[in-house]
């Protein structure tokens, strides 16, 4: 395996959806290569860093403004018999 | 009325209330998801007003079609795929595009065969636990972000910032697989040389030989 398909299988080995046997053949070559190896790690982390990224807050007024909206719409939605 | 809701109802338990016409089940689903949805519009769009709007639309749509949601995916999921569908309308508005799809309207270079090489390659100084959220690192991963194409950034806030599946990210964003695949390869290498640019070890960088033996 060559660095530049190391690169083409970095999704499925990220994710843990290669191969098996290409598997094998990535860590091999990773164990012999250090810049992939290290390549590997950075996406890791960054992925890792987006995942765990806090969530927007919405803004007050929009909230209540979009709970008010919502309620309306749903009481016009199911009619109280 | 005084609301008795445990806090603890599956989605799926509160679905089939709201299901039922239950207001406030309803009314707990949007505060659970709102944040969420209230994000990736906010990642998607960058622009505040148009991110509530996008709310706005994701949950009204749900207060219509409620009843159509099946439960094949997740709530989550399917709130994602409707706040996608949102946002691209106003992304296309913007572009002055109105019937193009996504897929059209890219470039053929994304099928070409070239891969971007990384170039500043070095181990992290700090891990991503390390790395708490402060304002700092919250300004660089939005920077970066934003540096992307939209095409590559939209398929990374799917599958990695939200977690869709690779299928989950193409539907909604109506692209084949294969497409996903190569934005979400280029996008994870675009911001790991961003990343690194910063969080990087400059003693620890790594020049790539250009004639590597294997
Ligand atoms: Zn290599």
């Amino acid at each position: 395996m060559k660095c530049e398909e190391l690169l083409r299988m970095l999704n499925e080995y990220v994710d843990g959806t290669v191969d098996p046997a290409i598997c094998e053949e990535f860590e091999k070559h990773m164990a012999g290569c250090d810049p992939c190896q290290v390549v590997v790690d950075n996406i890791r982390k960054t992925i890792t860093l987006y995942k765990n990224g806090q969530p927007y807050e919405l803004p007050v007024a929009f909230r209540s403004k979009l709970h008010a909206t919502l309620r309306e719409k749903w009481k016009e939605k199911h009619p109280i018999k | 009325m005084i609301n008795q809701m445990p806090p603890v109802l599956s989605d799926g338990e509160l679905v089939l209330r709201a299901k039922a016409g239950d207001l406030d089940a309803f009314d707990a689903l949007t505060t659970r998801h709102e944040r969420r949805v209230y994000s990736l519009a906010m990642r998607m769009l960058r622009q505040e007003q148009d991110a509530e709007d996008v709310t706005q639309q994701t949950f009204l749509s749900v207060v219509e079609h409620l009843d159509r949601f099946r439960g094949e995916s997740s709530l989550s999921t399917w709130l994602l795929r409707i706040a996608t569908y949102a946002a691209l309308k106003i992304i296309r508005k913007r572009k002055g595009l109105d019937i193009v799809s996504l897929e059209e309207a890219t470039e053929p270079s994304d099928h070409s065969d070239t891969i971007p090489h990384p170039e500043f390659i070095a181990d992290w100084r700090q891990s991503p636990e390390q790395l708490v959220e402060t304002r700092e690192i919250r300004r660089l991963l939005d920077e970066a972000l934003t540096q992307l194409d939209e095409k590559h950034r939209l398929v990374f806030l799917l599958r990695d910032v939200e977690g869709l599946s690779i299928k989950e990210t193409a539907a909604a964003l109506g692209l084949s697989e294969a497409n996903t695949k190569m934005r979400l390869l280029r996008a994870r290498l675009q911001l790991r040389e961003q990343l690194t640019q910063t969080l990087g070890d400059p003693a620890t960088q790594l020049i790539r030989s250009h004639n590597h033996p294997r």
